[in-house]
């Protein structure tokens, strides 16, 4: 039952800022929002017993990549003003797809007979993430690094200044 | 009632159509890249959920979602250094008036 008024909380702190996202005319208070969805997701994931990623989200998204279009607004010049019209024509037919999807994805997610299983995680989830790294992921483990440099040496010569 | 496995599925069913939503009816490049967060974030909800109550032997849930974070951050990353260069050169960071391409 107390499991139940945390999971309500979290889900109502992880969607109403993103509706707030994706709907507000204002594109600070829209990055701004990011932050407590962000922070929801955190405690989902601690909800799953999943602490290192949610250590990570907490780092990554809430601590660098927001702060990070923060920072892009910025230099760009998107302003809190609410007079630059910030939504396209094509409201309705988003709204319909969206919707529909959103729809059809959590009827068709719920419906599925998943094969549950009633094990336990691992102890302790660093040290199982990390020998799952190194052991059984280690392709991926090495090339999400090679996309790591390549995204850093991309993102400084895209956006230094021509000279 | 207990939390299931559904509940967690409901949740990142609607992250992911906001999201979705953001990115089909905003006009500003970086409002665009935060709909695409959104539903990342959507998806690494639903393959840590699926972890814990479909597979939990293992985690391999956790490592998806943890190198998807990864890949989400690169991707921002080169994302709105695009923008910056797109603003630097172009003089806006609206959608619908970056028209260099069109026909």
């Amino acid at each position: 039952m107390g499991e139940l008024a945390v999971f309500i909380v979290l889900a109502v702190l992880t969607l109403v800022p993103a509706a707030v996202v994706v709907t507000t005319g204002n594109l600070v208070r829209a990055a701004m929002s990011l932050i407590p969805s962000f922070l929801g997701v955190t405690g989902l994931f601690v909800l799953l017993q999943a602490e290192f990623v949610a250590g990570i989200q907490i780092l990554i998204y809430a601590g660098a990549i927001a702060v990070l279009i923060l920072f892009v607004i910025m230099l760009t010049q998107g302003g809190t003003g609410l007079s630059i019209r910030q939504v396209n024509e094509q409201r309705l037919v988003g709204l319909l797809v969206a919707g529909g999807l959103a729809v059809a994805l959590g009827v068709m997610l719920v419906r599925t007979p998943w094969p549950r299983s009633a094990g336990t995680l691992p102890a302790s989830n660093v040290a199982a993430v990390g020998n799952a790294f190194l052991t059984d992921f280690i392709l991926a483990f090495e090339i999400s690094s090679l996309v790591l440099l390549a995204s850093l040496v991309g993102a400084l010569v895209i956006a230094r200044r021509e000279q | 009632m207990q939390v299931g496995l559904n509940h967690y599925l409901v949740v990142s069913a609607l992250l992911f159509g906001l999201g979705l939503y953001g990115i089909l009816t905003r006009r500003n490049a970086v409002a665009i890249l935060m709909g695409i967060e959104l539903m990342l974030n959507a998806t690494n909800i639903n393959l840590v959920a699926f972890n814990r109550y479909v597979a939990p032997g293992a985690l391999a849930g956790h490592v998806f979602a943890l190198v998807i974070i990864t890949l989400a951050a690169c991707e921002a990353a080169v994302g709105l250094a695009l923008v910056m260069a797109v603003f630097r050169n172009l003089e806006t960071v609206h959608v619908d008036e970056i028209t260099l391409m069109k026909w």
